[in-house]
């Protein structure tokens, strides 16, 4: 309190009985020391004689030889279990899922064979055209193949509307024409058009 | 025990008796006395690896075992001392003081003794005939009768002694015996009076080889089978090694007066001290005091100086501000004492001041030297004592107060500590100063040999290999190969893996050295502050 009036940087006592001026306080600290500081000095350096070569060779020769008496112990490290142990958590682990294993590769679809044997013919008709740039081969190709799936899924569509179900058609807007220009994508959910899944099944059938 | 003390003693253990001693060793350092079902709760170990543990601490005289603290019938407990572990530090300088003292064999007892812990001295005679034998040349092996010659001769200048026999003929690691032993601790070795007495042994044979004839091992199976006992069964040799550091003091004094003056006034002080070795209890101040006749007739025959030479170097040493001789009467042409303790301190101060040289430069130093030699000082005195500028002064003089090799004492007028009126004086307080640099030193080799274990674990897989292939060299050679295999077994390893293994043996030695170094310090320190303790208690 009684240093509030003069200067709030005032000693209760004199600072002049250490030696120290005001100026020359030291930086207040802003951590712990560093753990390795930098030094002025570099250290002195080794002895270097016969008697210390000796001593140096008679202390690496007893440390081995310690270490290899008997009474010298280690923790046993059991290896074998280690193993064990891997084997059985790898084991543990493995879950036999049928649906996300993957299966034998005869579930795949087949190709029926008349489409086979259209993809063929194109293409000998292709190879005996003089064509230069091959990339003009390719897209028919890729287009012939996209034309053939359609076909298909339209086939499967058109077998659906035959179906009898409780909804009107044309009540609904099932947003084909909107998507009219990409007939590709059938999965996009666009509620409230009547889509399909995979097996064909109406979605809208699962309310029921 | 301190934290450094501990930190130290357990690197110690793992690298000479493995990691499971290191476990036990460090929980009953810190724990201090426990019982056995304790240590085995704290450590995790299982039981018959905890009980081989402490056989082994016990063999090497660290571990004692005592009855329970709460009276009969409570389980034994276990003590370890941190003192004898930390000795092994020395070790190398035990086995070549004994070398140079008593050649070749001697070295190899105390070598086989430092390793094994107690041993019978039938025993040690074998082992060391053998060792010996190995490296003489073909047809020629040791006699076991120089042995132990050498043995009886370590015992009479009381380098080794015999360990003190147990009261109870309990087995040192059974806790669960009915009756408790009745020492209640290990016997100072020197309170029997058989402690330096060499056994009556029928030691009769020589050396064998290793690779002899099967003929010959077969008769030396059935020889050993024949001889029952050897006249000293139960009687367990270890190494003194208080002796050791009586001798280590000595040359201390020996090198420091060489150092100080010239070779004749250590080679006059050797022989006051070697006089005196007989006379002298380990703990004295001063040695018994010795007439200069008795000195000059003492004199080893190289050194024909004349009597008046003689007491002109006795008067010089005496004079000497480090006061290595003290003058204790004028009978016999003057009676003169060498004073141990106060050479040990003049020591330790000279080890402190060289410290500060080293870390903080030659003016710190001599203002550390002033605070030593006046004691106490203000602020403005030290600057006018060491005759530097006020503001270095002050600086120097606050990394000092920081780091802790100086300290301030208040003094006050008035009785409240007004710090306007009380005098602040700055002060060294030696013995302090020198337990503080003993704690450094122990963190230092504490440190290193982290660092050696870094390093070897870093190119663990280098050394290996370089192993495997120095087998291999080593067994090709063995069955007489073709220099081309050689040259090509070499090969294996590459230039650039032949220049890191190079520079990683470099820095691993340097290291060892440095930890070899550093226990000088040490030792010096150890015996200041223990001379210092006992005179002052």
């Amino acid at each position: 309190m009684a240093g509030k009036g003069r200067g709030v940087a005032a000693f209760t006592f004199n600072i002049d009985a250490l030696g120290i001026g005001r100026g020359s306080m030291p930086e207040a600290r802003v951590g712990p020391d560093p753990l390795f500081p930098p030094t002025d000095f570099k250290p002195v350096p080794l002895k270097v004689g016969e008697d210390e070569d000796y001593m140096l060779a008679l202390k690496q020769e007893m440390r081995g030889t310690m270490q290899r008496m008997p009474h010298n112990i280690k923790f046993k490290t059991n290896k074998a279990d280690v193993e064990k142990y891997t084997q059985r958590y790898l084991k543990k682990n493995e879950v036999h899922d049928d649906e996300w294993t993957p299966g034998p590769k005869k579930k795949r679809v087949k190709i029926s064979s008349k489409d086979t044997e259209d993809v063929l013919t194109k293409l000998n008709e292709l190879e005996k055209k003089d064509d230069n740039d091959k990339s003009d081969e390719e897209q028919p190709k890729t287009k012939g193949n996209e034309e053939d799936e359609e076909e298909i899924e339209e086939e499967e569509y058109e077998e659906e509307q035959v179906e009898d179900n409780d909804y009107i058609d044309n009540y609904f807007d099932n947003g084909e024409d909107f998507a009219a220009g990409s007939d590709d994508n059938m999965d996009v959910l666009s509620w409230p058009s009547e889509s399909k899944d995979i097996q064909g099944n109406s979605k809208l059938s699962i309310l029921i | 025990m301190t934290s450094q003390e501990v930190r130290l003693c357990g690197l110690l253990l793992r690298e000479h008796f493995g990691e499971v001693v290191e476990k036990v060793g460090t929980n009953l350092l810190r724990g201090g006395g426990q019982n056995l079902r304790s240590i085995i709760q704290e450590t995790g170990v299982s039981l018959d690896l905890v009980k081989k543990s402490l056989c082994v601490l016990m063999q090497h005289g660290t571990c004692i075992f005592s009855p329970g603290r709460k009276g009969r019938g409570s389980p034994t407990e276990y003590h370890i001392s941190c003192d004898l572990i930390l000795k092994i530090l020395r070790y190398p300088r035990y086995i070549y003081t004994a070398k140079t003292l008593y050649g070749d064999t001697g070295e190899l007892i105390i070598e086989e003794l430092l390793q094994r812990g107690h041993v019978t001295m039938s025993n040690i005679v074998k082992v060391v005939a053998d060792r010996l034998t190995q490296t003489m040349e073909e047809g020629r092996s040791m006699d076991y009768k120089e042995v132990s010659s050498a043995f009886s001769k370590l015992v009479e200048t009381h380098f080794l002694q015999r360990c003190p026999p147990m009261a109870s003929a309990a087995t040192k690691d059974n806790p669960a015996t009915t009756e408790a032993p009745i020492s209640t601790e290990l016997l100072a070795p020197e309170s029997f009076p058989d402690c330096y007495k060499v056994p009556q042994v029928t030691l009769v044979g020589r050396g064998k080889r290793q690779l002899e004839d099967p003929e010959d091992q077969s008769v030396a199976k059935k020889a050993r089978m024949e001889s029952v006992a050897l006249g000293d069964e139960g009687i367990y040799w270890q190494v003194n090694f208080d002796r050791f550091h009586l001798h280590f003091r000595d040359q201390a004094i020996i090198s420091a007066v060489a150092n100080k003056l010239d070779q004749t006034s250590s080679e006059i002080v050797r022989t006051m001290l070697r006089m005196s070795e007989v006379t002298t209890s380990p703990t004295a101040a001063y040695t018994k005091p010795l007439s200069a006749n008795e000195i000059f007739r003492s004199l080893p025959a190289t050194y024909n100086i004349p009597r008046q030479v003689l007491d002109q170097y006795l008067s010089l040493l005496v004079d000497d501000p480090m006061e290595f001789v003290g003058k204790a009467g004028e009978s016999g042409g003057g009676m003169y004492v060498v004073n141990l303790h106060r050479t040990l301190t003049n020591l330790a101060r000279a080890t402190l001041e060289s410290v500060v040289q080293e870390r903080f430069g030659s003016r710190s130093a001599r203002i550390f030297r002033l605070l030593l030699k006046k004691k106490h000082l203000e602020q403005k005195q030290v600057e006018d004592f060491a005759m530097i500028p006020a503001k270095e002064a002050k600086d120097m003089l606050y990394t000092l107060l920081s780091q802790n090799l100086v300290q301030l004492q208040e003094i006050p007028k008035t009785p409240d500590f007004a710090p306007s009126r009380t005098f602040y004086l700055y002060t060294v307080n030696q013995l302090s100063t020198a337990r503080m640099l003993l704690q450094n030193c122990y963190k230092t080799v504490a440190n290193l040999i982290h660092r050696r274990l870094f390093e070897t674990s870093n190119s663990k897989r280098l050394l290996e290999k370089s192993q495997r292939i120095e087998a291999i060299l080593a067994s090709l050679q063995a069955g007489g190969a073709e220099p081309e295999q050689l040259t090509e077994v070499e090969e294996m390893i590459t230039a650039p893996e032949k220049q890191q293994l190079e520079s990683l043996r470099l820095h691993i030695n340097k290291l060892d050295s440095a930890e070899n170094q550093v226990d000088e310090t040490i030792f010096l320190l150890e015996s200041y502050i223990h001379a210092t303790a006992t005179s002052s208690s």
